[in-house]
């Protein structure tokens, strides 16, 4: 499982991360944390208002900080973190821009 | 309606501090107590009330809303969707590459650049707390004005070029799906938020407070009416260009000038100046020049100047 963090590294991207990583350890899951501070990685997940939590592609939560039970809820629900069809994962384009497009 | 306030502040300052009334101290500290009291209060209702109105319509549904309107109904929506929003310099370019790429006309999303810093429920608190809520409604309907020409106006000139090359080349994406919230996250986003808000501003609404309660106690009244008066003409764009670099402390500044005004600043200039603390970050320009060209933020910025500066000197001439 992948947990992303999108945000462009203020304080409440910070806590978010805090609380995600909490959620991971108390659950002894196996996921892994990856920070997204690129704005135009941002932007391709369809939002604007940061921090935003994203679980396999998943846009779960966004301008707010969710609390470690919340997360841990998220984590635990495989029905909430399955994508759907119309969800379609952004584009790791193929261009030379070295993901900045 | 503030009135319980007021005794408290009474009895704090007369009983509790014991300092004779009717002194300069005595009246600098009761304005002091009363005034952080009421300002609070007001803070905390008012920031969890906005938070619970935007848990439902946050940006990126009005950006949703505003891709599909045209000219001028998108400028006013626009203008009054800035109201609801918070801004803080660092979301000016997710907003703005946002909003261009679902194809919001660059007038709109000017008009929301605008509105959005400018009418927000810190200094909507602090003007009806200091000033009365008629001073307030003049600053909420001037800025959403602003807001709205200013928008048209650039959205009728060639500024395209001006864009930053990435921003064209962004074409629209599928609408992502995006979760909702539920009651209880909405109520713990608002608790939450206030508690930011209220925790980044006091000290300078403090400060503030404190520094405009010696000047009401201490500096005769009209003192500065030779100086900034409703007469003197390079008042207002004076007052703009000071409130320029002034924006991380805008909850402080209010408090302040309200003092002022009490000395004899017209409320014209109170009112551009206070405007142009808000409106006209020096931050959020530099920070815009990740998506746009130097030219045009100067356009924005004298657009929304000269903007400013027209109502400064209407309410000088209107309220005398």
């Amino acid at each position: 499982m992948i947990i992303k963090i999108l945000g462009s590294g203020c304080p409440n991207c910070k806590r978010l991360e805090a609380n995600a990583q909490k959620a991971v350890e108390e659950l002894g899951s196996d996921a892994v944390i990856n920070k997204v501070t690129d704005m135009g990685l941002i932007i391709n997940y369809g939002i604007m208002s940061t921090p935003a939590l994203v679980i396999n592609e998943q846009v779960m939560s966004y301008g707010r900080i969710p609390d470690v039970v919340e997360i841990k809820a998220m984590l635990s629900n495989p029905e909430l973190i399955k994508p759907t069809i119309n969800n379609p994962t952004p584009k790791t384009s193929g261009c030379s821009c070295g993901g900045k497009c | 309606m503030f009135y319980p306030i007021q005794l408290l502040a009474d009895w704090l300052s007369y009983s509790v501090f014991s300092i004779a009334p009717k002194t300069l101290l005595a009246s600098a500290v009761n304005f002091f107590i009363f005034d952080t009291i009421k300002i609070f209060i007001l803070l905390g209702i008012i920031i969890f009330a906005v938070s619970i109105i935007r848990s439902f319509l946050p940006a990126e549904k009005i950006r949703n809303i505003l891709s599909h309107k045209h000219k001028i109904i998108g400028n006013i929506l626009a203008a009054l969707f800035g109201i609801i929003t918070p801004f803080c310099s660092c979301s000016a370019v997710p907003l703005f590459l946002g909003f261009v790429e679902v194809g919001v006309p660059l007038g709109v999303t000017f008009s929301f650049l605008v509105s959005s810093p400018m009418v927000n429920e810190v200094a909507l608190v602090l003007l009806f707390g200091m000033f009365g809520w008629k001073i307030a409604t003049i600053y909420v309907l001037s800025g959403v004005i602003i807001a709205i020409v200013s928008g048209l106006i650039i959205g009728e000139l060639p500024v395209e070029h001006l864009l930053a090359d990435f921003v064209r080349q962004n074409q629209a994406k599928n609408a992502i799906k995006l979760p909702q919230m539920n009651w209880p996250q909405r109520l713990n986003y608002a608790k939450s938020y206030t508690w930011d808000i209220v925790k980044k501003v006091w000290p300078y609404i403090l400060i503030g407070i404190g520094v405009g309660a010696l000047i009401h106690g201490y500096v005769p009244a009209d003192f500065l009416a030779k100086y900034a008066g409703a007469d003197k003409w390079y008042a207002v764009p004076l007052a703009v260009l000071i409130g320029i670099p002034l924006y991380s402390n805008a909850a402080g500044v209010i408090p302040l000038v309200s003092a002022l005004t009490e000395k004899g600043v017209a409320i014209g200039t109170t009112l551009a100046f206070m405007m142009a603390v808000t409106a006209l970050s020096l931050p959020e320009f530099m920070i815009l020049k990740k998506v746009m060209k130097t030219k045009l933020i100067i356009i924005f910025a004298s657009i929304v100047g000269i903007g400013i500066i027209f109502t400064g000197y209407l309410f000088n001439f209107l309220i005398k």
